[in-house]
């Protein structure tokens, strides 16, 4: 929460020496407020002032950086409950939980295996972020050995799962280069995690079962100079997981509650594959910056994958699709041209039809700015003449060998005038996109071969 | 240390919508069902005020569906010949709180089946089953205005839930929903002010605020989902915030767009990185049923029993 002007008068030496430049210290003092001129123009001003001052414009939530710079994930940093508000900043990661009980060659295949645990959807590349390990039975230096494998296996950044200090020291050791996520503090151990975290400058989750007690051990840890922490409040059941994360998050950026003002960690716990996506997939929806996992098959993480990347979009900005003649299906100069906008909602709902309807058909997306076919017409975003210009432009004339063009039911109103801008015969197509397949199959014809 | 508190207060539950009409009300089924009546956003047990249990409605058609893919056919080639088998397979099998019967039989682009021909798959269902009754009709506005009479008199006095209706098409279902004591789903295309105009021209015409259940639109999971969503919480958050006109449960009609999507359908065998089709497929439609639980859906229109299944699982285990 950004301080008052007045509320920062008040940490000024009040002498209006002038040193700053302003006549006054409280006229330096709006102007700090107003984040016109840094806080150190005023050469009197105190260290504790500053740290005060730092301390009071810092963002509700921290923003956490595990992983060093080349390959690195930041998490929190969050602003709202609801994404309609502004948006959601950083998406959570999704970590997959390996045990140190696996041999070299296991380890090997299983960390081969994430490296391609990667899709594409929506022209955007979405993968896993994390590889967790959780050490069981094997020493500090057999543990530390699994570490380093993985950290030469992969680029993903680690989450150290391990609660004794001593193992946890031996692994940092080799691989506290790569800024692992230490998991973690807790009321018996945090005096040696804060430790080994602060040596290493690694981020360091918190663990406790109650909000209380998690906001106590932040605050402890902190005064010993960890400041990247990450909270796991310890509920596991969905439900309980659902309401803490809430918790957390009105805390963080309702109350502005420094203690709990941090990103925050859930581990899944059911183990039917089914339910365990769905209580990712809750967490997701709900406050979790980090989700770890044990699911790894492709079936389950593609569409977790994509809960994160719909939850994640922003949705101050329309979405949209490059603006080009796409052809769906093996196309031959005899196919189908559908016209619809550049609003990648409908691009992708025209699409999925036109697949459904198994007839390879062209599509040719005019730029709307973003907007739908009826906002798009309302707005002035398209007309038959930027139809027939970017029908021109993709040179739909010389691809194709009928004269026919479809356009949206809900545009009928363009028919005559596209028909004399561009010249070719213009089918009215369906008002909604669910009855493309039967259009296509029965109504469309392609009209006079030039 | 003490913690701040963070419980929010709302002024206003959301409505109570019962479905279903037992013989001492006028009907013929076992037991009624009511949804919405929640006091906070979903599941969110620390403020208290818990609401009705979200349902699971399962899909069945007038006519056998000639584009489901085979991992929903297997399911039910057996029994969509008929739609009273259908409807009973998916109560005693599958384990659908209610049965959403689908008049997709009478599109003109289809079969283009008769009045008379709704109107008996009405009555196959109510006989084969004792569960509430939704009525979807084949989505051609002139073509549901001349089947809904007739199936709205065969299921006279069984508080079915009809629809949909929508801001240029709502008379000929309001008014028979107000003749026949049904409820009705207003619809609306993914817009907070529609909805309300819908739910305004609906009680302008005779319904109380308590026949009426939303229907915001629905998109499939990576197709739109996240505009529904942020359409149901916003309007979620007003209704509980005093606004009459949103304070109504949510419908949301899954299965019917998640069969559609790609990733739910395509076989592992032309795309190998998406993994296993019959798992996938249901997992999609659970998840897509997940994300809208989480926006505060209160009845969910599904097809793959395994996702119905995982759904009312998912539902216990946040209800408790």
């Amino acid at each position: 929460m950004a301080l008052t002007g007045l509320q920062i008068y008040k940490l000024l030496p009040k002498t209006n020496c002038g040193d700053c430049n302003f006549p006054t210290c409280m006229a330096f003092a709006m102007q700090v407020a107003a984040k016109k001129v840094p806080l150190d123009q005023c050469p009197h001003v105190s260290e504790e002032a500053k740290a005060q001052l730092a301390e009071a414009s810092a963002p509700p939530m921290r923003l956490v950086c595990i992983g060093n710079d080349e390959n690195k994930l930041e998490i929190g940093q969050e602003t709202v409950l609801f994404r309609h508000k502004e948006k959601f900043y950083h998406p959570t990661g999704v970590a997959i939980l390996l045990e140190d009980s696996l041999t070299d060659e296991e380890l090997d295949k299983e960390v081969s295996y994430l490296n391609q645990l990667k899709f594409t959807r929506v022209g955007e590349k979405i993968s896993i972020d994390l590889v967790a390990l959780k050490h069981k039975s094997t020493t500090a230096e057999e543990y530390a050995q699994l570490t380093e494998k993985i950290t030469k296996k992969t680029s993903l950044p680690l989450i150290l799962i391990c609660q004794d200090p001593s193992i946890v020291e031996v692994a940092l050791k080799v691989i506290g280069g790569r800024r692992p996520l230490v998991y973690s503090a807790n009321r018996e151990n945090f005096k040696k995690m804060a430790s080994l975290a602060r040596e290493y400058n690694c981020p360091l989750a918190v663990y406790a079962e109650s909000l209380e007690e998690l906001a106590d051990l932040t605050q402890e840890i902190k005064s010993l100079g960890v400041n990247d922490l990450v909270l796991d409040p310890g509920t596991r059941k969905t439900g309980d997981a659902l309401n803490s994360l809430t918790k957390l998050r009105r805390l963080a950026v309702e109350k502005v509650f420094r203690p709990l003002g941090y990103p925050t960690m859930m581990f899944t716990s059911e183990e039917d594959p089914f339910q365990e996506i769905a209580q990712a997939a809750t967490y997701i929806c709900k406050y979790a910056s980090i989700v770890v996992i044990r699911a790894k098959g492709k079936w389950q993480i593609l569409p977790l994958l994509t809960v994160r990347q719909n939850i994640y979009t922003d949705p101050q900005v329309p979405n949209t699709v490059e603006v080009k003649l796409y052809e769906i299906g093996p196309v031959t100069p005899d196919s189908p041209v559908i016209v619809t906008t550049n609003f990648s909602l409908t691009y992708f709902t025209v699409e999925s039809e036109v697949e459904n309807s198994k007839v390879p058909t062209y599509i040719s997306v005019v730029d709307t700015e973003g907007l739908g076919v009826l906002n798009a017409y309302a707005g002035d975003k398209w007309s038959p003449e930027k139809i027939a210009k970017t029908l021109e432009q993709q040179k739909v004339r010389e691809r194709i060998n009928h004269n026919t063009i479809i356009i949206p039911g809900l545009v009928a109103v363009f028919r005559a005038e596209l028909i004399d801008e561009f010249g070719w015969n213009v089918l009215v197509g369906p008002e909604e996109a669910a009855r493309i397949p039967s259009f296509l199959k029965n109504e469309w014809k392609s009209g006079d071969k030039k | 240390m003490e913690i701040p508190d963070v419980k929010q207060s709302w002024s206003n539950p959301i409505n109570e919508v019962k479905i279903g009409a037992t013989k001492e009300e006028g009907g013929t089924r076992s037991h009624t069902i009511t949804v919405g009546g929640a006091k906070t956003l979903p599941f969110l047990h620390f403020e208290g005020g818990r609401s009705h249990r979200p349902v699971v409605a399962m899909e069945v058609w007038d006519v056998a569906p000639s584009d489901w893919p085979e991992e929903l056919r297997r399911h039910f080639s057996d029994v969509w010949d008929e739609p009273g088998k259908w409807a009973k397979k998916c109560v005693e099998e599958f384990g659908a709180d209610l049965v959403c019967l689908r008049l997709q039989g009478c599109d003109p682009d289809g079969e283009n089946k008769s009045a008379d021909e709704a109107a008996w798959a009405v009555k196959r269902v109510l006989e084969a089953t004792d569960v509430p009754l939704i009525i979807w009709g084949c989505g051609n506005k002139e073509k549901d205005n001349e089947i809904f009479p007739a199936c709205s008199q065969a299921a006279a006095g069984e508080r079915c839930l009809l629809g949909s209706i929508t801001e240029d098409n709502y008379k000929t279902l309001v008014a028979l929903c107000h003749a026949d004591k049904h409820k009705v789903i207003a619809e609306s295309p993914v817009d907070i002010n529609i909805a309300k105009q819908v739910n305004i021209l609906a009680i302008d015409a005779g319904l109380s605020e308590k026949d009426i259940v939303i229907y915001p639109t629905t998109g499939a999971l990576g197709y739109g989902i996240e505009y529904v969503y942020s359409i149901m919480e916003r309007g979620r958050i007003a209704g509980l915030g005093g606004d009459k006109m949103w304070a109504m449960p949510i419908l949301c009609d899954i299965g019917k767009e998640v069969w559609k999507v790609k990733e739910a359908v395509v076989l592992e065998e032309e795309v190998p990185e998406w993994g296993d089709h019959t798992q996938r497929g249901p997992l999609w439609e659970f998840i897509t049923a997940v994300v809208y639980l989480q926006a505060g859906a209160d009845i969910l229109i599904m097809r793959h029993p395994k996702a119905v299944k995982e759904t009312k699982r998912y539902i216990d285990s946040l209800c408790g």
